[in-house]
């Protein structure tokens, strides 16, 4: 780790060198640690030191991006002058205006010394105790812990001096037998707070009630989905739709229906970088500050996220969700909210007449974008809920379904939204989806 | 610019335009795939000049001392790689240049083996002392690994160690041509695509990729290697309020790519295939979609290639098969007792992996182990034949290592990863294949893909099909979807396209791992038909 001193000393050297009319540096610095374990043994272990630091380089209206991953002075040197020279040889970007002016960034907490201290013996240890879990249950298992320390550091010419240090935690565990399996998941930016034998548990559990599971037939069916069900499918409306350049290219399903219900009335999906019950980031890729964007309101289409590139092109503010330049996917929501509700599990399983329960899903991908289509396979825990009581495992089904169609049908909303894969959910049990196969 | 309406693609024309200029413009590029050269022939690669790791220099030197320095601190194996990668990108969209990069990345990895289980440490700084604190780390995380140990010590097939370097070919080194050049071929084709009324997003985009990487190990290798890559594609998006449809060339996601320099690019002509993407992502917004039947299809060689890689490639990885991806991608069906008896396809199925085609995405000279670059049938006359190994996990199920350890980096530990996974080619001619087919869809572009995580239920989408009615082809239909169970799907392949309409296709996104890792591999084929096939999907 660098400190906040260094790591804006770095930028102010890379800054003062630039010869252009405006410079940004972006520089990632952290230390990562991976332990994963299949067939209840630990096979793959790993750190790493890494860094990265890209320049991007301003002549008028002609951009230039250079990157490396060493932060000596000369790498640094070399890297503002490679962006420089590509940025003179450049065509005009008729749209691109100025890099953001700097604006006052909170601080947010989302170091743990916990976390940054971890060693292999200790997750090696943690490991253990879930095999030994799982073991006795007749399972195997695998899965990751991991974790990493990182500072985030951005600049630019305008006066932009921003840094952010943080530290992540994740576990994953995956137990399986011959006919069943089941997950369990935890993340967050202290380690102290992770119950390993909890998440194991809950993914032991699954296996053992997922034994032998019946065959089903496909069609449409009430669902409870699990947050991490949930999480994948706004992190697909992320990706298709909540972009202004999405909006900009016609291809969003919020065009030309901002104002208008596009989905249930008790859907709420926002954005916010800085609340502590995600993985908070301040501020973007570009140093501005996040702010909190509701995208859907009571099933309202009302807002998209905007970086300085979109919003200067469409006369509005950046919202603060600009990616690491150069970036061709347009601003991005990273810290994704769906408001929780009042329901219990229980609740909405006692509502279900014959429907499934979800864990999760697999290789989702995208079938129809604007009406945001998707298709999947369901995957470690999947049940049959039948006269309101969760009943036998199912095999897995393959879905075809579009997110906003599926969340149009929602009856109840979880009281617990938990933290999934950077998106924060609760349950949701939705009258219809469909399963093709 | 006064925008003019391009012309409508008649479906009389359309074998030509679809096949025309793939075909002409990047089997140039490959008639070498005809002659399989081993690994130690291409050794006098042009010299880029820039050289970090000249051998036996600097570079070799510090690889050896990490190496040296994990043994003495209590690893029964050691490697090390250090590896230098350049990468350089433009991308243009709706007429502008919106990203221009270039990067560098130089990092070392240490892999170890210590106590009987695995550890490895990578850094990004290369003094002797940052060298020697990941060595000791990458001994100290083996050591915790074995706290957790297997039901037996890892162990590695003996093999002999390698002393040789291996460079790609190329004929224009891609990093010394103007970047105005790269630009300008890209608005060039840009215009051509905004020329069609309708078009609302264009793209396009050229990549390149240098890397030179040194392989040192505790067994006595000594392996420099130095590939050059070299890739692009255009993309056109149709929108008129309520329906989106998008066109890709010369094929979809990250676009083709091939171990070569300037001179793929320029083969490609991308300006070329602008004229036909673009009226054809406009007639889709208007085209019927796609029914929904049981029907025979035949599929283009670039969709070939997703199909093989999903449905072939993956569930051959042989760690796959024995659960070291649960936690991420999944496991696989193709289980070692299936080896040499389940029938995967029709007899008319030969797919081989081949590290070994000159010019090719997953080519090299020896893996990340340093087992030579090899061709091995994963399926032999529609019979599940063989895996994509490593030195760790053949010798489990009888086999050597058919060497695909590769690493996305100096600072990612190799996995079993895809090299060239190809369909051999068949017998027929394209024109002929269609005129035979009554009733069906041709199936072009890769839209999107699933698939379960055992590689059993898998469901595609294609840009675009065209009906075939008769043995012709007939028009356009929107949002193809096709789905399958995969030896199902395999075994009902009743013909396969020739040698003249085999090609060879490179992806670079191919991801797995955890920290996830992409990888770069290649996949040949020509079209092929398949029987009975469930398609619309989407439609009730």
């Amino acid at each position: 780790m660098l400190g906040r001193d260094h790591a804006l000393q770095l930028l102010e050297e890379a800054l003062a060198r630039s010869p252009a009319d405006q410079a940004e540096v972006v520089m990632m610095v952290g230390d990562s640690a991976v332990t994963r374990f299949a067939n209840s043994m630990i096979h793959q272990n790993l750190a790493e030191s890494a860094a990265r630091a890209s320049v991007r380089s301003v002549f008028g209206k002609r951009v230039g991006s250079a990157a490396t991953n060493r932060l000596e002075p000369e790498q640094l040197r070399a890297i503002t002058e490679r962006s420089a020279e590509l940025a003179r040889l450049q065509t005009e970007n008729r749209d691109f205006v100025s890099l953001p002016r700097p604006q006052p960034v909170a601080a947010v907490r989302a170091m743990s010394v916990a976390t940054d201290a971890s060693t292999p013996e200790a997750r090696a240890a943690v490991v253990a105790e879930i095999v030994a879990m799982a073991k006795q249950e007749k399972c195997q298992v695998s899965g990751v812990l991991s974790v990493e320390s990182n500072e985030l550091a951005v600049g630019n010419s305008l006066g932009i001096r921003a840094y952010h240090p943080s530290t992540l935690a994740l576990l994953n565990v995956i137990a399986s037998d011959d006919t069943a399996s089941g997950y369990g998941h935890w993340m967050g930016h202290d380690i102290s707070q992770l119950d390993h034998k909890a998440v194991a548990w809950t993914a032991i559990e699954k296996c053992i009630l997922g034994r032998r599971p019946a065959e089903i037939a496909p069609g449409g069916y009430e669902v409870i989905l699990e947050p991490a069900a949930v999480a994948d499918l706004l992190q697909f409306l992320a990706w298709l739709g909540f972009g202004a350049n999405a909006v900009e290219e016609g291809r969003s399903f919020m065009c030309d229906r901002f104002g208008s219900r596009i989905t249930g009335e008790q859907i709420s999906i926002w954005d916010n970088g800085l609340d502590p019950a995600g993985i908070p980031l301040p501020f973007d890729f570009e140093g501005v500050p996040k702010q909190r964007v509701d995208l859907i309101e009571g099933g309202v289409a009302n807002a998209v996220v905007y970086d300085s590139y979109y919003a200067n092109k469409q006369g509005k503010q950046s919202t603060g969700h600009a990616l690491p330049a150069p970036n061709t996917y347009g601003p991005m929501p990273l810290n994704m909210f769906l408001g929780a509700g009042a329901a219990s599990r229980d609740d909405m399983i006692r509502s279900t007449r014959r429907g499934l329960l979800v864990t999760r899903f697999h290789y989702t991908n995208v079938v129809q974008p604007k009406e945001t289509v998707i298709t999947g396979m369901t995957r470690d825990g999947t049940f049959l809920i039948e006269g309101g009581k969760l009943g036998h495992a199912v095999r897995n089904l393959r879905f075809t379904q579009s997110i906003l169609g599926a969340l149009d049908g929602v009856q109840l909303i979880g009281k617990d939204a938990a933290l999934t894969d950077r998106s924060v959910a609760p349950a949701l049990k939705l009258a219809r989806f469909e399963f093709t196969s | 610019m006064r925008r003019t309406r391009g012309p409508v693609v008649t479906p009389a024309a359309l074998p030509q335009a679809i096949n025309r200029l793939p075909r002409r413009a990047i089997r140039a590029i490959f008639w070498r795939a005809q002659r399989r050269r081993s690994p130690t022939a291409d050794v006098s690669a042009p010299d880029t000049g820039d050289s970090t790791f000249p051998p036996g220099g600097i570079v070799n030197d510090l690889a050896k001392f990490a190496v040296d320095r994990a043994i003495a601190a209590g690893a029964s194996y050691a490697d090390c790689r250090i590896a230098r990668r350049r990468r350089e990108s433009v991308h243009v969209k709706n007429s502008v240049v919106d990203a221009l990069e270039s990067s560098e990345h130089l990092a070392a990895g240490v892999r170890v083996m210590a106590n009987g289980a695995w550890g490895f440490a990578a850094t990004d700084r290369l003094e002797r002392a940052d060298l020697e604190r990941a060595a000791e780390l990458a001994v100290r995380i083996a050591k915790a690994s074995a706290t957790v140990p297997g039901e037996q010590a890892v162990s590695l097939e003996e093999r002999r160690p390698v002393k040789d370097s291996w460079a790609s070919q190329f004929e224009v080194n891609p990093f010394e041509v103007p970047l105005e050049d790269k630009i300008n071929l890209l608005l060039d084709a840009d215009r051509v695509l905004r020329q069609q009324e309708g078009i609302k997003v264009s793209t396009g985009t050229v990549a390149f990729s240098d890397e030179e990487k040194d392989f040192v190990s505790s067994e006595g290798d000594e392996i420099h290697q130095h590939k050059v890559e070299s890739g692009g594609m255009i993309s056109a998006t149709a929108a008129d309020g309520t329906r989106v449809q998008e066109r890709s060339y010369p094929s979809s996601l990250d676009g083709f790519h091939a171990a070569g320099g300037w001179e793929i690019i320029e083969g490609m002509d991308l300006k070329g295939g602008a004229e036909v993407i673009g009226p054809q992502a406009v007639n889709l917004l208007s085209a019927p979609p796609c029914p929904r039947e049981r029907t025979s299809i035949i599929i283009d060689s670039s969709q070939m290639a997703l199909q093989i890689h999903e449905s072939c490639g993956h569930p051959t990885e042989l760690d796959r098969v024995f659960g070291t991806e649960a936690s991420y991608a999944g496991t696989s069906f193709l289980t070692p007792d299936k080896l040499g008896s389940l029938r995967y396809g029709s007899s008319l199925v030969n797919i081989t992996a081949d590290a070994t085609v000159p010019g090719a995405l997953g080519t090299f000279g020896w893996d990340d182990e340093g087992v030579p670059a090899q061709r091995t049938f994963l399926v032999k006359e529609g019979v599940f034949s063989g895996y994509l190994s490593s030195r760790e996990t053949a010798p489990r199920v009888g086999m050597s290592s058919s060497g695909t350890m590769r690493a996305d980096g100096a600072n990612r530990l190799p996995l079993i990863r895809m090299t060239n996974i190809n369909l051999e080619p068949g017998d027929w001619d394209l024109d002929e294949l269609i005129k035979d087919t009554k009733r069906g869809l041709f199936l072009h572009t890769t839209k999107s893909w699933s698939i379960d995580d055992k590689r059993l239920n898998f469901q595609f989408a294609t840009e675009i099909a065209w009906e075939i009615k008769d043995g012709a082809l007939g028009a356009i239909v929107r949002d193809a979807t096709y789905q399958g169970i995969t030896p199902e799907f395999w075994g009902s392949c009743n013909a396969i396209g020739n040698q003249d309409s085999w090609q060879m296709w490179g992806l670079t996104n191919c991801a797995k791992g955890e920290p996830v890792q992409l990888m770069h591999v290649g996949h040949g084929s020509a079209p092929a038909r398949f029987a009975g096939v469930r398609v619309g999907v989407l439609e009730k």
